[in-house]
């Protein structure tokens, strides 16, 4: 599904992501852990199209087509979906606005007929119910107001919705108390599927108590330093980063 | 600035004089003598008072404005399409309208009024009970703040007068409809808004008028009591060869809130003033949306005076300027030695759309206590790139993110009015500047 060959990136200037070679297959869920400034979110912004970033070297190739060539919303409709680490605040635009003006982008893309009010609200609800939200969060502007918490669910519920194939969860787990985590746990484990993968980006091991991966990454100063299973967390949570570094200098 | 010209409009004075209300009341003989004699002496504000640098009030003086006089009161006998005025109207209001600068009984909609409430034209009220307004006419703003309001005290035909006794809440909110039907015609009217000690009202002033150039110059004087709650929307929607000149100015007393709404879309040069003094532990919250196209100026003046301890004021004022057209906002907040604890946020936000449009924006803190909150902020500028990504990262092209997050940055004002009929009627127009493809509207 997805590529990463040997990708470099700058920003201002200075080499953030110094080479990073990822595969990942459809069905499978990879973590990327690693200590803050390790270059995680970088990664996870350049697979969704931010601004800001220099691509210097690499290629990164999403269902056998070059991701970087692609505006940030064609790749959103080619499957891509980030749940970003510090959702954005947009008053004035509620909630089920975005979500019928993002779920109808998507299908007109595919050559689909639009979803029609009532078939969307049914879809709407049901997925609200599987986040724990209330459905007053629909008509509140996106983000506004919400508490940390109410935001990541908010990206959980979009991503429910538009059903992406490549999930980027950036930090999604930060911030969030244990009753969150497990109803965003439940949430993305709801979405698991042979035929979608996810990314999470993570700075803690316990987001992976709750969806476990296949793979974990370990990225350390714009590098993967070590990749293993879901057993490599463990050893991190126990041992920390610094080992890591220590291995990496010798 | 400009004797000469003002003296176009002095020299017709003493032909119209005859014919404004109050003529048989001396406290008002008076004060229109005195503020027809600051009006002669200075013309109307020149760009070289501070208050007036952003906008330029010449046309007024080149172009004569007269007030419409010998006025027909009942419609029929006049050319105004009562189809057309009803359309402004909020079905769900009390309504109050002047049409050309004149109450119109038979326009205006007051069944279940309750009988407590005083609500009548100002030539009425002045004729009936003289005495009473003394007490509240040039008492918010005195002929002296500047000399739109001395030629306001001169020339106004007419008004309104609403009277909430104390302890009354209303159940309904009062519309006072302003339109002017006639070209050239220069609409002068003074109204009062009284809302006694534990009192609420919601109020909405509509000025809206027939495509034709001509003189819009209200003055309301606005007396918020004790404990008592105030929202007062101002909808100005003139079309595009309008002049407006709009003030609202308010006293607060101990414990007293009052919400303004000033929603300023119309009018080619359009200028509002809202000023307001805070009486001891009371709360203003001063909210604006301008939207400019073409080359219309629209300006909006905003005074909050902390006079005691203990309030609170928050104002936000939001512009987007297309085309040619220019905003200007001027905030000041101004915090006696006696207001401590006084606790104060503005802030004025504009989102330039085309390179030739412009904002200015001058806030001002003027502080003489020491143990006060105070804050202000401005930006000018576009969207904010974070968002029009956030909405790209859900598969909305760039086009239709920067669409979207436009008519959102106007919406948030317009979210704030809580009468429907009114909202609605809001959104309208901001929807008509922004159109938004396949939205439902009760999803906004």
């Amino acid at each position: 599904m997805l590529s990463i060959k040997n990708l470099t990136v700058n920003v201002n200037d200075k080499q953030i992501l110094k080479g990073i070679n990822l595969e990942i297959k459809a069905g499978e869920i990879h973590a990327i852990m690693g200590p803050n400034g390790s270059g995680k979110s970088t990664l996870a912004h350049i697979l969704s199209g931010k601004a800001g970033y220099d691509v210097t070297g690499g290629a990164v190739t999403y269902q056998g087509k070059d991701l970087l060539d692609m505006a940030p919303e064609i790749r959103a409709r080619e499957g891509v979906f980030l749940a970003f680490q510090y959702p954005v605040e947009i008053p004035g635009v509620s909630n089920i606005y975005l979500l019928k003006a993002a779920l109808n982008s998507i299908l007109k893309y595919h050559g689909q007929p639009e979803v029609d009010a009532m078939d969307f609200l049914t879809l709407v609800k049901e997925k609200v119910r599987l986040l724990e939200m209330d459905e007053k969060f629909l008509y509140r502007a996106v983000n506004e107001g919400f508490s940390g918490g109410e935001k990541k669910r908010n990206e959980i519920l979009q991503m429910a919705i538009l059903e992406p194939k490549l999930c980027i969860l950036d930090e999604t787990d930060s911030g969030l108390d244990i009753d969150a985590l497990k109803i965003v746990a439940q949430g993305v484990n709801s979405l698991r599927s042979p035929d979608r993968s996810f990314v999470m980006v993570t700075h803690y091991q316990r987001l992976l108590d709750y969806i476990k991966p296949d793979f974990v990454h370990v990225l350390a100063n714009g590098q993967i330093v070590k990749s293993g299973g879901a057993e490599l967390a463990l050893e991190l949570e126990e041992k920390g980063y610094s080992w890591l570094d220590e291995q990496a200098a010798a | 600035m400009n004797a000469a010209t003002a003296s176009r409009y002095t020299a017709e004075y003493q032909t119209i004089a005859p014919a404004l209300p109050g003529q048989t009341v001396p406290w008002l003989k008076r004060l229109r003598l005195e503020a027809l004699e600051k009006f002669s002496a200075h013309g109307f504000p020149s760009l070289r008072e501070e208050e007036w640098r952003y906008t330029n009030v010449s046309a007024i003086e080149k172009k004569l404005f007269s007030p419409v006089l010998g006025f027909v009161p009942h419609p029929k006998l006049r050319t105004v399409n009562t189809e057309w005025v009803k359309s402004h109207q909020l079905e769900d209001a009390w309504s109050m309208v002047l049409i050309d600068g004149h109450f119109s009984a038979e326009l205006s909609v007051l069944d279940g009024l309750p009988e407590t409430v005083s609500l009548m034209g100002m030539a009425d009220a002045l004729a009936k009970q003289p005495d009473q307004l003394e007490n509240y006419l040039g008492q918010a703003v005195s002929h002296s703040e500047h000399s739109f309001i001395a030629f306001n005290t001169a020339w106004f035909t007419d008004g309104l007068f609403l009277h909430v006794p104390a302890g009354q809440v209303l159940s309904k909110p009062v519309q006072l409809l302003h339109v002017v039907t006639q070209a050239d015609a220069m609409a002068t009217t003074r109204t009062i808004i009284v809302v006694g000690e534990m009192a609420e009202a919601n109020v909405i002033e509509t000025f809206a008028g027939v495509d034709n150039s001509y003189l819009t110059a209200a003055v309301t004087e606005v007396f918020v009591g004790q404990n008592a709650n105030l929202t007062l929307y101002k909808m100005q929607n003139e079309p595009e060869k309008a002049y407006h000149f709009g003030g609202t100015y308010v006293k607060q007393a101990k414990d007293a809130r009052f919400t303004h709404h000033n929603f300023a879309f119309g009018g080619l040069l359009a200028r509002s003033d809202i000023h307001t003094d805070l009486g001891h532990a009371s709360e203003c919250e001063l909210n604006g949306l301008y939207l400019g196209v073409k080359r219309q100026h629209i300006d909006n003046h905003t005074r909050i005076n902390h006079l005691k301890p203990h309030a609170i004021s928050r104002e936000i004022y939001k512009g987007v300027l297309d085309d040619r057209a220019r905003g200007v906002f001027q905030g000041r907040v101004i915090v006696t030695e006696d207001a401590q604890k006084t606790d104060s946020q503005m802030s004025n936000r504009n989102l330039l759309l085309s390179n030739d449009a412009e904002a200015d924006t001058k806030p001002q803190l003027e502080i003489y206590a020491d143990d006060v909150k105070c804050g202000h902020g401005v930006t000018v500028g576009q969207l904010d790139e974070k968002s029009v990504f956030y909405l790209q990262s859900r598969s909305i092209d760039e086009e239709t993110a920067r669409n979207m997050l436009t008519f959102a940055f106007a919406n948030e004002m317009v979210d704030k009015i809580s009468i429907k009929s009114l909202h609605d009627k809001v959104l309208e127009q901001v929807l008509v500047r922004f159109p938004q493809e396949g939205i439902e509207k009760s999803w906004l």
